[in-house]
């Protein structure tokens, strides 16, 4: 956990609230989150459920807004951002894979990564480079595939491709392997440290179990809407 | 990539898109077959009148142009407009509904009314042998499956089929002008007079001059090419609020049909709307999916509803060619096409917008 501002820092977070309305209730799952990210790392965030993990997450993604304090992602405060500016930042800065893997089912690996792409602004073929990251992810032979032909693993990497295909700053992973085995858990956390190794890719990954985490540079671990340490 | 991926979201669950466009083809096909059951009656009646080879016509005082109520003419008026000038001849018809408001038979005088309209062109037997003789069109035989030589009921009595005619010579069924009158109790009357002059040139000066005829007064006398151009959709009475009502109902069966197929898509597709939204995609981009669905599944409705038209207009012909004269309306696929597709786009807004203003992670948690 850091309270300094570095200008390396692609995400900076100060005195995080986020209060939800459920019903008539006020339910706070952030209270107050410093945090400060480097470009270039990889963040295993850990914590029990209901701990905030997956709410920073859509704050830092800019899926929902912050209730109070600042978060600055690639230099953009998203607390004074309205839905459409974060709806646009979603396009290029970040990307997201989910535990659900979340592909469209009824287009192919190569289209689910061509609509990311056409969503961020590019219609065009993914650059040439980009098929080196389809070898490295294993899945160059199954992308005229669709979602339920593949396996949970390749449905997982098609997913890591789609969140990489535009070249975000940040790749935010919610429990990736929550719904794989063992093995195909082991080849996703490799992917992700190749991609953070040899590409410089930021990631921030959020996960119950301690091995998964162990894959990243470093780790937050969350404690009722608080970080409670950083190893 | 939109088309695309509207095209998969149709291909998806094809069996929702299928009867979506089934059902938004049904009103296409009511509006069609109505506008087409309008035309085809209209051109019937017109190419039947011109068939008669008459320049002018007179019908019973008091009657509207499309209808013959009134008093019926006295026969005698035949000989005395026969000898008005440029008249070349005359001759009385009366004529009877026997189904709907177009399948008339009418009662002639066979050799003035062969001699008016150029003859009949006969496909089995011939002129009238027996006062009890009906001349039936093709049309009308084709409906009712009379052959000649065969004994069909009409205006609840017996006549015998001498012949089978080509249609378009004023009416589907002929019968003896006296028997007809006879049968009726209406001896010595007629409902229509029909003229033809020397030249028809001098229609316009007859007609003018006919209707300044004292003892004609109160007669409507018309010239046929007026007639026939009377005889259009907006002077049928009811007929074009009709066909507005039917629009109406197009209109609001494609938009419930639509409302419904795309709300239920929406519901479905909740958790795809949130990915889609996790990927950046705006309330606009996610609008404009619906939106092009709906027009896709208008579209196809439309080509659907043109060829159940099409079924509908060979279904018709086959059962009831003489009574239900149908034409294929193609001037109208257009406005029945447009029609259709404001009614799916109508319909598509509301679940258009309640995915647009999907919140995406309750979207992504959607099960």
């Amino acid at each position: 956990m850091s309270s300094g501002v570095s200008n390396g820092d692609i995400i900076q977070i100060r005195d995080l609230c986020k209060t939800y309305r459920v019903g008539k209730v006020d339910v706070p799952a952030l209270r107050g989150v410093d945090l400060d990210v480097e470009k270039g790392h990889f963040l295993s965030i850990i914590g029990p459920s209901g701990s905030g993990k997956s709410t920073l997450f859509h704050i830092i993604g800019g899926l929902t807004p912050p209730t109070t304090g600042k978060v600055v992602v690639d230099g953009k405060d998203l607390s004074a951002m309205t839905d459409a500016a974060r709806t646009r930042m979603r396009k290029r800065t970040v990307g997201f894979v989910f535990q659900k893997f979340n592909l469209l089912p009824n287009l192919t690996a190569r289209d689910n990564i061509a609509v990311a792409r056409y969503i961020g602004g590019t219609d065009a073929k993914p650059e040439p480079e980009f098929e080196e990251v389809l070898r490295l992810l294993g899945i160059g032979e199954r992308l005229d595939h669709k979602p339920n032909a593949l396996s949970g693993g390749e449905q997982q990497r098609v997913a890591i491709a789609r969140a990489i295909v535009n070249h975000p700053a940040i790749l935010l992973a919610d429990e990736p392997t929550g719904n794989l085995d063992t093995e195909n858990s082991k080849a996703v956390l490799e992917v992700l440290r190749d991609l953070n190794r040899r590409l410089g890719q930021t990631i921030l990954m959020i996960t119950h179990n301690p091995e998964a985490a162990a894959y990243g540079d470093s780790t937050v671990h969350m404690r009722d809407g608080r970080i409670a340490d950083r190893t | 990539m939109t088309g695309k991926l509207v095209l998969e979201n149709l291909k998806h669950r094809p069996m929702r898109s299928l009867l979506s466009i089934l059902l938004i083809g049904v009103p296409v096909t009511l509006i069609l077959c109505l506008v087409g059951l309008s035309h085809g009656f209209i051109e019937d009646s017109q190419k039947r009148q011109r068939g008669s080879g008459a320049d002018i016509l007179m019908r019973p005082k008091s009657s509207s142009f499309l209808s013959l109520n009134g008093a019926p003419i006295p026969e005698q008026l035949v000989g005395y407009m026969a000898k008005q000038p440029h008249v070349k001849m005359a001759t009385g018809v009366y004529s009877v509904v026997v189904e709907g408001v177009t399948l008339f038979a009418t009662g002639i005088n066979y050799e003035e009314f062969t001699q008016m309209c150029g003859g009949f062109q006969f496909h089995s037997g011939g002129a009238f042998q027996r006062p009890d003789d009906v001349i039936l069109d093709d049309y009308y035989a084709d409906q009712t499956k009379a052959k000649l030589g065969d004994t069909i009921n009409l205006l609840n009595a017996k006549w015998h089929v001498s012949g089978i005619m080509e249609g378009g010579k004023l009416t589907h069924i002929v019968v003896p002008l006296k028997t007809l009158q006879e049968r009726l109790e209406n001896a010595g009357k007629v409902n229509q007079i029909y003229l033809r002059l020397d030249d028809p040139a001098n229609t316009a000066a007859t007609v003018k001059y006919l209707t300044g005829i004292p003892a004609l007064e109160g007669y409507p006398i018309i010239s046929m090419e007026n007639f026939t151009s009377l005889l259009n959709v907006n002077n049928i009475p009811a007929l074009a609020g009709f066909i507005a009502v039917v629009m109406g109902i197009g209109v609001v069966i494609g938009f419930a049909v639509v409302c419904l197929s795309m709300y239920m898509a929406v519901l479905q597709r909740t958790r795809e709307i949130g990915i889609l939204k996790s990927l950046g995609a705006s309330k606009g981009f996610i609008l404009g999916i619906i939106l092009s669905e709906a027009f896709f599944l208008g579209l196809g409705g439309t080509i659907l509803g043109i060829l159940m038209s099409y079924a509908a207009a060979a279904l018709i012909h086959a059962l009831k060619p003489a009574s239900l004269p149908m034409t294929i309306a193609y001037d109208w696929w257009p406005i029945a096409g447009a029609i259709t597709v404001a009614g799916a786009l109508l319909g598509a807004l509301y679940p258009g917008l309640t995915a647009a203003a999907h919140d995406p992670i309750e979207a992504l948690s959607y099960e």
